[in-house]
């Protein structure tokens, strides 16, 4: 039996990210489109960064999830247009802060390069996602994962991650 | 085809190299965090390089794949920048990684990641719509590798007068060797020619303008270029290369075809 691209929105609509299970790919804004092509259906999914480790496993995991179903589609990796935290869903920002990580800033619109680098990284007051303050510090660039940066409040006193827009 | 191939073999040898080298410090890193963050800094560089070799392999084709590119050549065949071989200390220390010398890996990443946030934002615009798709999410990466290197350079440049002599030196040291970013190859004329790639010329007063700024807030003196200028882009290396290659590559090459 061939499935319709709605049971394969179906079927995903639950995959957790492998690195922060409280989100769902679709939240994340990984996987991008259910397709009906010449071949049978296609399920587009885009890499978040180059290097990400998880990325190989997201896509056993759709394909496995797919499998159980019984339902068989193709995975396809799409580079373009490039992933961004923008794309993130309300209700997954939300559990990432419940989780206690920082959900993403808004991308500054039209930013070039000249610009990023002038605009001091303190100008980005990221709120707490454990007390709210926005009395919080930048520790590190990089966090437990690239797509992270380390801040540390400066009232409850608690570390905590940031994912950094992209 | 070959002016893309080249060009982009280029663009992939500086991220793997580079990639490599800064993972020399996964486990030995000055603090915690810093070990984490070049550890992620390499995997964005080695994930950058894995898209431009599988671009390669595809117009390539044949039999070439991105595993045969990055284990399977040699020195030589090698397109980076002498720049991202060299040890992380200065030129007359030894090998040990007691002698790993944190200022000049932070000189290194800034000066390299100044300009491929520049190169990368005008390569979204290259005639090569795969490249263009590649520069778009490498731009994102870079623009944090940026900002992290240069804000170290700032802490180490205006720090103790330890940091501030290291840092200098390994500015001093470093610097001749980004001669090489404005001296076109052939194969990067012709892919300018075809609209594939970049003139850097045409970048380089951004590029000046970032380094100035970081520099004059890091209180360190931008040294007189002049000298030689290296032609790693060419296939001419330093002696460093082929070590770092022989520890990328060995276990490739002894297990050819292994799956793990």
């Amino acid at each position: 039996m061939t499935a319709t691209v709605e049971e394969v929105w179906a079927a995903l609509e639950d995959l957790a990210d492998p690195e922060i299970p409280v989100i769902s790919l679709r939240e994340l804004g990984i996987l991008r489109e259910v397709r009906s092509g010449a071949e049978g259906l296609e399920v587009v999914i885009t890499p978040t960064y180059s290097g990400c480790p998880a990325m190989g496993q997201i896509e056993d995991d759709v394909r496995s999830t797919l499998k159980t179903r019984g339902i068989s589609a193709r995975v396809v990796t799409q580079l373009a247009p490039a992933w961004t935290t923008d794309w993130m869903s309300e209700a997954g920002k939300e559990k990432l802060r419940a989780y206690g990580i920082a959900p993403p800033h808004q991308t500054p619109a039209g930013s070039s390069v000249m610009r990023f680098i002038s605009k001091p990284a303190k100008a980005e007051a990221v709120p707490c996602p454990h007390c709210g303050s926005s009395n919080t510090l930048v520790s590190s660039h990089f966090g437990s994962t690239a797509c992270k940066a380390l801040y540390k409040c400066q009232d409850c006193q608690e570390p905590f991650d940031y994912f950094k827009p992209y | 085809m070959s002016a893309a191939v080249d060009y982009l073999l280029h663009l992939a040898d500086n991220a793997l190299v580079l990639g490599q080298r800064n993972a020399e410090w996964c486990g030995h890193g000055p603090i915690l965090e810093e070990d984490i963050a070049q550890s992620n800094v390499s995997l964005d560089l080695i994930g950058q390089a894995r898209m431009l070799y599988q671009l390669v392999a595809t117009l390539k084709g044949g039999d070439a794949t991105e595993d045969k590119l990055a284990y399977f050549r040699d020195t030589h065949e090698f397109r980076n920048y002498t720049l991202l071989e060299l040890p992380h200390h200065g030129p007359l220390s030894g090998y040990a990684s007691s002698s790993l010398d944190y200022g000049t890996t932070i000189v290194r990443n800034f000066l390299y990641s100044a300009l491929m946030a520049l190169l990368w934002e005008a390569l979204e615009k290259s005639a090569n719509a795969d490249l263009a798709a590649i520069a778009a999410k490498s731009l994102k990466e870079v623009r944090y590798h940026l900002r992290h290197s240069r804000d170290w350079l700032v802490r180490l440049g205006d720090g103790t007068d330890e940091s501030h002599a290291r840092s200098q030196a390994s500015l001093d040291h470093l610097f001749p060797y980004t001669q090489e970013f404005w001296a076109h190859s052939p194969a990067e004329a012709a892919a300018v020619e075809a609209g594939i790639g970049v003139d850097l010329n045409t970048l380089k007063a951004d590029w000046d303008a970032i380094v100035d700024a970081a520099l004059a807030e890091a209180t360190l003196q931008r040294p007189a270029a002049g000298g030689y200028v290296p032609e790693g882009k060419q296939g001419v290396h330093s002696e460093h290369l082929g070590f770092l290659l022989a520890e990328m590559q060995s276990l490739a090459r002894a297990h050819p075809n292994g799956v793990w």
